[in-house]
């Protein structure tokens, strides 16, 4: 097999994981204007809740698939918890302050958030490697597979078509058009804007949870493992333009090949290719690839 | 420096002259590097007081470090301020070249960018262990100034010290200047500074560069003085720390950055000490207070009690109501 199709594969297989980190940032960040610096630890936390459940259920011994559903039930019980006592406890307060305010204060998030998982989890490690050996192995044009890198591929399609389905399709996403576009007026027309931010909030986590917990089996979860994940799922967000699912998912799927490539043909730039990549979008394109240019106001 | 200030400065200099020989030698090692640190700390104050957030200062202070460290090893320098020579020389350089792209970026497109390329830093330091030492990083050898060793703690202290106070006085200069009032103008309305005629982008990038500047002077100060550097200088944690104590200093003034960092530096190495675990958890809420409660630092809590004192004082001894300064 050619060295290309070995680079796309792995490369669709990291983007998987890379769109499922980062489409909750951008929706996040779309409709409620902050960029959450503590998203990576919402990853990391979906990841330990994902760990830390299925090997509690693998340990009953019976039905090992259903350790997926754990997986998946773990992220959105997160999802449904963490999301909102975020929303309501701390983002509320600041909304519409200086951005840099608003840096700052999801940077405290994260260092809470981080310190939370060492204080719990410290010296832990948690190695839910069963899930990832149960589909066992395939073969593609030569070269082994783990088929769980198929079913990543599957959650992340599946999870980024929901997604779209529900912002561009149900009647809450036409809630949130209305309240991104002008929150004032939506608000004069009845519409429950702490609420849209709530569900929002709680969305962007519950997606960043599923990434952390589907991506717990293929590697062992230590406290602070992912510090560095909102930097990446930043990056992907910025090269596909901020607050848009496409876009969310081309920036994935980008950086994905560009990891990949440079494994194999330039391993001295893996740690940075990301942000090399970014760099050369913002040039050319300082809103990124899918956003549209704002209004500059006085 | 204006007159009224100078008393206040004086002592401000004396006492921290006199700190080294009150307390033990080891916060008096943590004060050197503090003041090092604090050298990228008013960088990083000086951004945030035209409204922009680094999120990679620890690009220059690295770039800084390194430069000294490389210059040691493999030119065979060691004349301390031959080294921070080139060490502001590099972070002026990387600000430049950096600044060139960076400065046409405002809010967190500006913080991301910075980041980035403080993890780029950070990422070819690592991988190319040949030159650089990998993760290791490489000792930094004992320097000399003007051919008298500069081992002691006590030499280095105050050769740190010494630094620090010129750059202080220059900040002050640049504070005070049209480009530094410009720089804080920009905060306010950026635009409207725009139409007033003001170079905006030529602003920030001289903003930029200065801060670049003090970091990689710092970080040449940081790299003799602990005698090894490695890239976690340049690790978005270290830049993250330097935007954690210029907001808790506050952005009101040029000594602020020192003060909070020597503070939070010895509060560290306590915290650490008593909890290990939680002292991440602590520094997120204290940070959280700040932003929520005091968003313009200890420094603003500090002018406000001064203003609010003397305002009290003038209207006891004159029997009508004080005027307020801003019209």
């Amino acid at each position: 097999m050619s060295t290309v199709t070995i680079i796309l594969i792995d490369g669709l297989v990291t983007a998987s994981s890379l769109f499922l980190l980062s489409a909750g940032l951008s929706v996040v960040f779309g409709v409620l204007r902050i960029l959450n610096l503590a998203h990576g630890s919402l990853f990391a936390l979906g990841a330990f809740a994902g760990a830390i459940l299925s090997i509690d259920y693998l340990k009953w011994g019976r039905f090992p698939q259903g350790s997926f559903v754990v997986l998946a039930l773990s992220a959105l019980a997160l999802g449904a918890v963490a999301g909102p006592l975020i929303e309501r406890g701390l983002l509320r307060w600041i909304y519409g302050r200086e951005q840099v305010l608003q840096l700052l204060a999801t940077y405290a998030l994260f260092l809470i958030l981080e310190g939370l998982q060492q204080a719990l989890w410290g010296g832990q490690a948690y190695s839910p490697w069963v899930p990832y050996s149960l589909l066992g192995q395939m073969t593609i044009g030569g070269i082994l597979y783990p088929r769980y890198d198929l079913l990543l591929f599957g959650v992340a399609a599946g999870a980024g078509i929901l997604l779209w389905l529900l912002l561009n399709r149900s009647r809450f996403g036409r809630l949130v058009v209305a309240a991104t576009h002008d929150p004032e007026m939506s608000r004069a027309m009845g519409i429950d804007l702490s609420r849209v931010y709530t569900v929002t909030f709680a969305i962007g986590t519950a997606l960043a949870a599923l990434g952390g917990a589907f991506w717990a089996p293929t590697i062992t979860v230590l406290p602070g493992f992912a510090v560095d994940t909102t930097v990446v799922a930043f990056a992907v967000v910025v090269i596909g333009g901020l607050g848009s699912i496409g876009g969310a998912a081309l920036g994935a799927v980008i950086v994905g090949v560009a990891q990949a490539a440079a494994v194999q043909w330039a391993p001295n730039l893996e740690l940075f290719v990301i942000y090399v990549v970014m760099t050369l979008v913002l040039l050319v394109r300082p809103q990124g690839l899918f956003a549209r240019a704002a209004v500059r106001r006085i | 420096m204006s007159r009224a200030r100078l008393p206040a400065a004086v002592a401000l200099a004396g006492a921290f002259c006199a700190w080294w020989f009150v307390v033990p030698a080891w916060i008096g090692f943590l004060t050197t590097v503090a003041l090092a640190k604090g050298l990228a700390i008013l960088g990083v104050a000086l951004l945030l007081r035209a409204g922009l957030v680094s999120f990679g200062q620890g690009l220059f202070f690295c770039s800084g470090a390194y430069a000294a460290g490389f210059a040691i090893k493999e030119w065979g320098v060691h004349d301390a301020l031959a080294l921070i020579g080139l060490g502001l020389a590099a972070g002026i350089g990387v600000a430049l070249l950096t600044g060139l792209l960076v400065a046409r970026y405002r809010e967190l497109f500006f913080a991301m960018l910075t980041l980035a390329f403080s993890m780029m830093l950070y990422g070819i330091l690592v991988k190319e262990y040949a030159t650089t030492g990998g993760s290791q990083g490489m000792t930094v050898s004992p320097v000399t100034l003007l051919g008298h060793g500069l081992g002691g703690g006590r030499a280095q202290y105050f050769f740190t010290l010494a630094c620090v106070a010129l750059v202080v006085l220059l900040a002050h200069r640049f504070v005070h200047s049209p480009l530094g009032q410009l720089a804080r103008a920009l905060r306010d309305n950026e635009i409207r500074a725009g139409y007033l005629g003001a170079s905006v982008q030529r602003t920030v990038l001289a903003t930029f560069v200065v801060a670049g500047g003090m970091a990689g002077l710092g970080g040449a100060l940081e790299g003799i003085s602990v005698g090894h550097v490695d890239p976690t200088l340049s690790y978005w944690t270290q830049s993250g720390e330097f935007v954690f104590v210029a907001l808790l200093a506050g952005t009101g003034s040029v000594v602020a950055p020192f003060v909070g960092s020597v503070a939070f530096e010895i509060g560290r190495s306590y915290a650490l000490t008593w909890f290990p675990d939680q002292w991440q958890i602590v520094l997120g809420v204290v940070l959280l207070g700040f932003v929520l409660f005091l968003p313009g630092g200890l420094w603003s809590a500090w002018e406000a009690a001064a203003t609010r004192t003397r305002s009290f004082a003038r209207r006891r001894l004159q029997p009508q109501p004080a005027v307020g300064d801003g019209g």
